[in-house]
Formats: structure tokens, sequence, C-alpha cells
């Protein structure tokens, strides 16, 4: 079973974000940019499935500007054993959309004939949460979404999901769109010989006009602004006065 | 001239500088506090590293190491340097010179050292001989095929934990018009060799946990084999494998400076006095240009004598400017890192310092920055028959 992991190009998630002066989204220019934490998860997991011999081969695949070729070498030297770039945009805070991305995605899955997709259940930079249920949608295939576990047996995959308030564990038919959660796993560092070898293993450059899909934005972002600051604390004297503190607040 | 590194280099810098904020610094404290490495955090450490294929990445790849050349070793080492030394020591990397080995040597220290079976430490350091290698009074005796060895060696780092120590003694004296100087052989020692015993050294106040110990040899009888390289031709072996390691103490100091220069721009950003940042205060912001540039230099300056050695070019007064550099800059930026956090620089809660008493062995230890501006400066001054 071959097994196909989409990774985006995001900020990192140490990086303090700064909104750009005009409001049009978050400042892109000169940061540190890494693969989204809960992709990493899906290639983690991905690498893991051919390990126990479950998965073939492992290919990850990016959307998004030409940098984005870094993120696949990250992948690579995951363990990853091929990458598709589909460069998509010029402009580093040009954000492919996620009905785009499930499309040329489509695309892809159309031409690889995976057994299994795994995602991550949302990218930390715009949290949209969309493009694996689009993408199950587009192919008619069964999802499963916010993975904790993972289970593949056969032709069905057990799955653990994260929802509110507890876990539930649901049985979808192969082949299966899979969104990771957090505690799926916990991703390795590349070793040295697999950073090594990354350059040399195919990294396919694509074009959205190859899968037929127009990458065009339907969504406009009328205005970014930061969170509000944190208003000061104040500091009890004792817990007496921190509970009723609390209930001055109507916390307890 | 090419700047900036390759995708691979800067992944590997990148997976390094992970694995050291993940799998080094949450021990930092206890081994901070107690002095020592937990055995299980020592082999857990080890076994991580073998893992990945980074422990002994400065090996050729013909005896199982990586074959990162001098330049990608400088990187390895530059993030290695941000954790504490006492934990990073099983980030193994043994000493280049095992290289040497011949015959038997091969399969009973190179290989074990390379595989992480085997720990190795260097010897070379005596109460009476420190900057002067040739003052040494550790001496080895011919006795038929075996060599009977005397004397004490001390601040020998990692011995705690070797297996074996590879060590410098003196085998004979030449008379030169410059007075008498000694002829120095290598020898591999393995720890519990009858005579030999390894023993804690000083309490000291940079690097704790990574400790420095004391070597007793009495009457400790070695068969020839165990001599690397050729008898006599201990400066040899010195030369041609030792040459580099200077470079670590410099690269290992700029990866500190950083983590240093990071809590004080942190720092600066948030703290507030007088109704603003801190760092919108020019005597703080200035000094954080400062800061910044001389790590900045010293970053380009090792990394560049480390690309000498990768090219094949003479590159000794440029290793010694880089050591001497960067272990300076160290203590300055360690310094300022302490004065934009006040009082509560000097506080334990912090690890400043930690980063500043750990500073002060940097300009001391593989050649202090005496030795290193006579480096430079002889080599300046021969070309000039001065």
């Amino acid at each position: 079973m071959k097994v196909l992991v989409p990774v985006k190009r995001v900020i990192d998630y140490n990086v303090k974000v700064r909104v750009k002066a005009d409001g049009s989204g978050v400042d892109l220019a000169n940061v540190k940019m890494s693969m989204n934490p809960f992709d990493e998860i899906a290639v983690e997991e991905a690498i893991r499935l051919k390990e126990a011999g479950i998965a073939t081969e492992v290919v990850a695949v990016s959307i998004g500007v030409k940098q984005s070729q870094e993120t696949l070498r990250t992948a690579l030297a995951m363990g990853a054993d091929r990458a598709i770039l589909v460069v998509a945009a010029d402009d580093v805070h040009v954000d492919i959309e996620p009905l785009s991305v499930a499309k040329i995605l489509k695309g892809i899955v159309d031409e690889e004939q995976p057994g299994l997709v795994l995602c991550g259940k949302q990218a930390i930079d715009n949290d949209m949460n969309a493009t694996g249920q689009m993408l199950a949608a587009l192919l008619g295939w069964s999802q499963a979404t916010f993975a904790s576990k993972l289970e593949v047996e056969g032709d069905s995959a057990k799955v653990t999901r994260e929802v509110d308030g507890g876990l539930q564990t649901i049985e979808v038919k192969m082949p299966a769109i899979v969104t990771v959660d957090l505690r799926l796993n916990e991703p390795r560092y590349a070793s040295l010989p697999n950073i090594m070898k990354a350059k040399k293993k195919p990294l396919d450059e694509k074009a959205p006009s190859d899968y037929g899909v127009d990458v065009t934005p339907r969504l406009e972002i009328v205005s970014t602004t930061e969170p509000e600051a944190r208003k000061a604390g104040i500091i009890v004297g004792s817990v007496d006065e921190l509970v009723s503190k609390l209930k001055e607040a109507g916390a307890i | 001239m090419q700047f900036g590194l390759s995708d691979e280099q800067e992944m590997i810098a990148d997976t390094v500088r992970s694995f050291v904020e993940k799998e080094i610094y949450p021990h930092e404290d206890l081994v901070e506090r107690s002095g020592e490495v937990p055995a299980e955090i020592a082999t857990e450490i080890k076994r991580k590293t073998l893992e990945l294929g980074f422990y002994a990445c400065n090996f050729p790849q013909n005896v199982g190491g990586a074959g990162l050349n001098h330049l990608e070793f400088a990187l390895v080492e530059r993030e290695l340097g941000r954790g504490s030394m006492a934990l990073t020591h099983f980030f193994g990397r043994p000493q280049n010179i095992l290289m040497a080995c011949e015959g038997d040597q091969v399969d009973r220290y190179l290989m074990p050292a390379v595989r992480g079976e085997r720990m190795d430490a260097l010897a070379m350091t005596e109460p009476g001989a420190g900057s002067d290698i040739r003052g040494m009074k550790c001496m080895a005796r011919r006795d038929g095929d075996d060599w009977i060895i005397n004397g004490t060696k001390h601040f020998i780092s990692g011995a705690d934990h070797a297996d074996f120590l590879i060590v410098f003694v003196a085998t004979g004296e030449d008379q030169t018009p410059r007075g008498p100087k000694k002829r120095i052989t290598c020898f591999l020692v393995d720890r519990g060799h009858p005579g030999f015993t390894i023993r804690d050294g000083y309490a000291s106040v940079s690097h704790r946990g990574y400790k420095n110990m004391i070597l007793d040899f009495d009457e400790c009888r070695l068969p020839s084999g165990q001599v690397l390289g050729e008898v006599d031709a201990g400066f040899d072996v010195m030369n041609t494998w030792l040459y580099a390691t200077r470079i670590t103490v410099a690269t290992m100091s700029v990866g500190r400076a950083r983590r240093a220069f990071d809590y004080a721009l942190r720092y600066a950003a948030e703290r507030e006095q007088f109704g603003q940042k801190i760092g919108k205060f020019q005597g703080v912001s200035f000094q954080l240009a400062d800061m910044i540039t001389e790590i900045d230099a010293a970053d380009l300056l090792t990394l560049a004598a480390a690309d000498r050695l990768d090219q094949g070019l003479p590159a000794n007064r440029e290793i010694a400017s880089a050591k001497l550099y960067a272990s300076e800059m160290l203590a300055r930026v360690t310094d300022a890192a302490i004065q934009i956090h006040g009082g509560m620089g000097l506080m334990e809660d912090y690890p400043l310092e930690r980063f500043w008493r750990d500073a002060r062995v940097e300009r001391i230890w593989d050649g202090t920055s005496e030795i290193q501006r006579h480096i430079i400066s002889r080599d300046l001054l021969r070309a000039l028959g001065a």
C-alpha cells in the first residue's frame, strides 16, 4: 500500500508572529518556516506504517511556493521515499485555499492511487481544518479525522478520534483519508544518513495546471489583527483569598 | 568566496539543535545540582545518538562514521555547544586520533569507539605540564618488549566514563640548543589495567558534571602493541590528528553564546523599567547589537577556519584566531547577558550564571588565549624571519 502525505510549509511555531502593517495577513518575510507540526505527525505515522510492513511507499506532497521543497526535504530526511512539489504561488504571503489544495491532491491521488492519505488535522497558520475533509468528499472516500490512534487491518482501518469530551473509535473502509491529531505519535528526528540521502531521493515538480486546477483565491481577507494583550494578573496572599477571588469571578 | 550552507548542512544543524533542546536541556538542572550524569540518562542520550546515525559522525564512512567534513562537524558541535557538556559528551564524538590505530588496535579500539561500545578520553596535561607539554614528567621506560609507565595526568575530561585512555607519555629526552626536549609517545591504556587508576579530580567552577579526572600510573606495564603511531612520534600523531580540536572550543562557544543571547534578547524585549521595555534604552540595545555582531563574527571566523581544513589549506593561524576570538567573545556575551538581566541574571533560576561560569574555562583549555596569540603571532613573524 502506498501512503500519500500532504505537508505544508508554515511559519515556525516558535516564531512570534507579527501582523503586516496593512492588515492583509501575517508578516512572513525573513521568518523561520517549518513543516506544519500536525503534518510532521502524519509523516511519522506513514513511516511507522512502512516500518511495520503495512505501507510499501511513502510519498510526500507539498503545494505552495517553491521554497516548500525544503519542507519536502525534511519529510524525505525523516524517511519518506519520494516527493511531489506543486508550485502554486510565487509570493510567500499567498495562501492556497483548502478547496484548491484538495482539488490538486485529488489529481495526485488519481495518478498515484495511494491506499491511504494521511494529513495533519489542520495547519497552524490559518487553522482551516478543511483540506482532509474536502479531499474525502471529492474522492468519495471514507474519512477519519483527529486521529490519536490508527490501526490498519487489511482493507479497513480502526481509528481512535479525539472528540469533545473523550475518544471515539470508528472503523473506516480503505482507501481512506485520515487526519491526525497531536497525540498520535511523537515525530522522530531526521537521522544523519537520511539527511544525506534526502537530496538523492526524487522530488518531482508540478504546477496546478497539470491537474487542471485554478488556484485563484475565492476568499477575501478583510482584516487581520493581533490578539488583545493579556491583562495583568494579581498576586493573592492565601488560598482563602484565591478561592474568594475565583468565586467573585464566577469561576467556581 | 561562498557563503551560506547547503540544505543538508542546514538540516544537520537544525536536527542537532532540536536534539539538544529536547534531549539535553531537560536534564541540565539535575546535572548542575548533582554534578553527575545519571547512568540511565547517559545511556539514553547515547542510544538516541547512535539510532540517529550521529554517533562518531566525525569519522569516515569506511570505519562506520558519517564522514562529515570539518565544516559540517563544526556545525554539529556548534549546536551541541548550546547544551551541558556533561550531557552532550554522550552524543559521542571519539577522538579522531583513533584513526592512527593499526593492526589489532583497529578492532580493539577504533571500531568499538565508533560503534559506541567503548568510550575514549585523551590525556596530555599534567600538574607540571600544561601549555608546556614537553615539560611532562609522566615517563615510560622500556623493559624488554614492554613499556613501564610512571606518573600522573590531571584535568582529564571524559576519563570518568572512558573504557580506555589515549595517553601521551615521555619516552626519552633530546638535548637541543634551547635546552632538553622530551620525546613523546602515545599509548592506548585500558581502564582497569594493572598499575593504572582513574580518580576524581577537582571541584571546578566550569562545566559541573563534566569532570576533570586524575590518572595515576604506578609501574604500569604495557606491551608494545599499545603504542598508537610510532614510538617517539607522539608529536606527529598530535599534530596530524589534534590539529582541528581547537575548532571544537571555538564552535561550541558560538553555540552557547547564541543561547545566552536569546535569553538576553527576550528579556530586553519583555522586561519593563521606568515605564518602557529595557530594550528601548540605548544602554541595553547597543549592548545587544555588539553581542550579536561579535557572535556572528566568531561564527564566521570559525566556519571559515573549518572550511580551510576541508580545502586542505594551512589553517593553524586561522584556527587559533577562531579559538581565541570565540572563547573571549563568549566571556563578554555571557557577562553582558547577565548585566541585561540585572540581579536575576546571577540567580540559579536562569541558566545565565552557569553559562558565565562555564565560559571561563574556554579561554584556558585546549590552549590558553595566550598560547593562541603566540601561535598567531609566530605564524606571522616567522614568515619574516623574526
